[in-house]
């Protein structure tokens, strides 16, 4: 029997036990939702480089390390939360750790009325309607033993809701902090974030660790962009090397509506992060930006799916990675236009840098169009430092480490340049710029 | 200031300089010409320290220190300067970013202190009244989107930022038309004092009624051929490259 037979048996037996403990989480709407989920997840199995999807990304070092869930309640010091946010003081800030609400280390203060941030587990325990409404609506776990895994066994996540025509001014942050130490722990943030008609916010995912340990972040994010709302999604991956992350992200964007996502990540041993954006109305605008920055061994597989259904919709997409050692990088953007979807405007790009002969990528641009009057274009590069430019700064007096740091900054700074919040575009300079100092 | 003795150096196999003499003092301004593949281009790189052309004989001191193993950014830190003929296109790179940095490295380097940037705007906008660039040119990308004659008054501007001893102008002129040319030229003569020397790689003779040498060097296949005062430019004006080439090969008959 081999091992990853062994940690699929151990969710599946374990899955009463784990529902026993959630002190009456029975009672409410999720239970069939979960029973329906482990029942998903017992007849699926964990994919293999022989399916198409996950091809370049093999999950066997995942599956050999038989992560599990913990309820034990740790703490984190105040330094270090201090050292994760984009100023001094926020009072839009959301803390979770180990995957669970830390009420004493968030700060809701400033939130407009309207406006609701908290944690997704007390929405489910009160049966809440907007939840009740769209938990699980996209994210389906039939197909998926990912999702299926984090829906069986969701325990808590961040709830954010906006209600119509509310404009959130600051930045709504949470940080997922992961303290494992020795111990291989699963944590399984189930986010929800709903944005009303009219409504505009901007919200923050932070992924980070206070160690280097290994452990498994499975996580999920449901977005809903109602007509005209305005969202602005910024997930910034610090977590230890040797974590493991997988991610799914679903939006949803009706008529009108705006959603820009950066995805920055450069941490990971293993990430995976699977993007779905759907326009089920006109007039919807989607940009997809992501950086990564790789190396030693780590991998990074971006998998994203726009979703033209709808005519007079924008897509832009733009992936950037830096891949230096032995590190991997998969891109997969599919972009589909739908037989309806006249005048679609679709952009994708993905350009990459190799910092080494081992580093490597594997790029697959993919549009698929039914309709005829659009205008779409996608293209994918992967090269080398620019070594004519390299060596002109090196002619000015600026020494080769200056210089090589000076061009990737400027190759990654193309990113984040329309993340629209300077303090959390400064956060994400500094991210780039501390990582090419080395 | 610069001797260079000998020099022979090529890229993959192919030797393009087949043993360049040169010896350029403090105070001077020098004019290389020669008909294009003379190898005037490849002298002018391998002085900046081109990492593609090997050197394979022969020697280039600069202040008395063989440069051979210097880093090209090291070259730069003791004074040289190379304008491309070509300059690179950085996209990200503001000009700001390019020579604040590359002034400071300089500065570090002789153990002088950065400056500010209040003292860096200051000294930068007295340089680009004087190739007469526009001040929105600062926080645009290096020679990004740039038309030839910018990317040239560039060159120039840089050069005016960075204060060299030693500077290589490589075919700044080519391109240019006479307005431009003379705000180049006017940049490169508020350069010329007594204790910094000017290196001027050009095909053309135009250039040299505005940048007066002192010395005029003809450079063909891979060898100075012929030196002589500003004269030579003229000379060479009038009767063309062929004039130089004959002669050379008159001279390899007798031989």
């Amino acid at each position: 029997m081999n091992k990853s037979v062994n940690i699929k048996d151990w969710y599946i037996s374990n899955f009463g036990e784990f529902e026993k403990r959630l002190n009456g989480g029975r009672e409410n709407f999720i239970h069939q939702k979960r029973k329906e989920a482990i029942s998903s997840f017992s007849k699926l199995d964990f994919p293999t480089v022989k399916n198409e999807e996950w091809k370049y990304t093999s999950i066997a070092p995942l599956l050999k390390h038989n992560f599990v869930p913990t309820f034990e309640r740790k703490s984190i010091s105040k330094e270090f939360i201090k050292s994760k946010l984009f100023s001094k003081m926020e009072h839009s800030l959301i803390v979770f750790i180990n995957g669970k609400f830390s009420p004493e280390n968030s700060d809701l203060l400033n939130l407009p009325e309207g406006v609701f941030v908290g944690s997704i587990a007390n929405e489910i325990k009160n049966n809440g309607k907007v939840v009740q409404k769209y938990f699980g609506k996209y994210a389906d776990h039939q197909n998926h033993i990912f999702t299926a895994l984090s829906t069986a066994y969701t325990e808590d996540g961040a709830f954010i809701y906006v209600q119509a025509g509310k404009f959130v001014e600051e930045p709504i942050h949470l940080i997922f902090i992961t303290t494992s130490a020795e111990e291989k722990i699963l944590t399984q943030p189930r986010n929800l974030f709903v944005a009303e008609k009219n409504s505009q916010v901007t919200i923050i995912e932070h992924y980070v660790s206070n160690e280097e340990s290994i452990y498994f972040t499975n996580t999920i994010t449901e977005i809903v962009a109602e007509e005209n709302a305005v969202v602005d999604h910024i997930k910034l991956q610090e977590e230890s090397r040797k974590a493991f992350h997988i991610a799914r992200m679903e939006v949803d964007q009706e008529r009108n509506s705006n959603f820009r996502s950066h995805s920055i990540s450069i941490g990971g041993d293993l990430t995976r992060n699977e993007f779905n954006a759907r326009f089920n109305d006109e007039g919807g605008e989607c940009t997809l930006n992501g950086l990564f920055m790789l190396e030693g061994s780590q991998l990074f597989d971006a998998h994203t799916l726009i979703d033209h259904a709808k005519p007079h919709c924008n897509s832009h997409e733009l992936y950037k990675g830096i891949l230096d050692q032995k590190s991997r990088g998969v891109f997969n953007g599919k972009v589909i236009v739908r037989k309806d979807a006249q005048k679609t405007n679709a952009f994708q790009e993905n350009n990459n840098i190799l910092l080494s002969d081992e580093s490597l990528v594997n790029t697959k641009p993919q549009l698929e169009i039914f309709a005829d009057d659009v205008k779409c274009s996608h293209g994918a590069t992967i090269g080398q430092m620019n070594e004519e430019a390299k060596f002109y700064l090196k002619s000015r007096g600026i020494g080769e480490e200056a210089s090589k740091a000076i061009l990737l900054h400027a190759f990654a700074s193309d990113v984040i340049t329309s993340i629209k919040i300077e303090s959390v575009r400064n956060y994400v300079e500094k991210i780039i710029t501390e990582k090419f100092r080395q | 200031m610069l001797e260079i003795k000998n020099l022979h150096a090529g890229i993959e196999g192919n030797e393009i300089l087949k043993g360049i003499n040169l010896k350029v003092n403090a105070g001077e301004v020098h004019a290389i010409m020669g008909p294009n593949g003379s190898g005037k281009s490849t002298l002018a790189q391998v002085l900046a320290g081109r990492e593609e052309f090997v050197v394979t004989k022969g020697e280039i001191k600069y202040n008395g220190k063989n440069i051979l193993n210097m880093a090209p950014e090291d070259r730069a830190r003791e004074g040289m300067f190379l304008a491309f003929q070509y300059p690179v296109e950085i996209p990200g790179v503001s000009n700001t970013n390019l020579l604040k940095t590359a002034l400071n490295e300089i500065r570090k380097y002789h153990g002088e202190e950065e400056l500010d940037t209040i003292e860096f705007l200051a000294l930068v906008k007295e340089k680009m009244k004087l190739v007469e660039l526009d001040q929105k040119f600062l926080s645009r990308s290096v020679n990004e989107g740039f038309s030839g004659g910018e990317k040239k008054r560039n060159e120039i501007f840089q050069m005016a930022v960075l204060q060299p001893k030693l500077a290589i102008l490589d075919e700044t002129d080519s391109g240019l038309d006479i307005d431009a040319l003379k705000i180049v030229a006017n940049g490169v003569n508020k350069l010329r004092s007594k204790d910094k020397a000017i290196i001027v790689v050009t095909h053309y003779q135009r250039l040299l009624n505005y940048i007066i040498p002192d010395f005029v060097h003809v450079l063909y296949n891979g060898k100075i051929v012929k030196s002589g005062g500003k004269e030579l430019a003229f000379e060479l004006e009038e009767k063309g490259y062929d004039w130089v080439k004959n002669e050379k090969i008159e001279e390899m008959v007798n031989l």
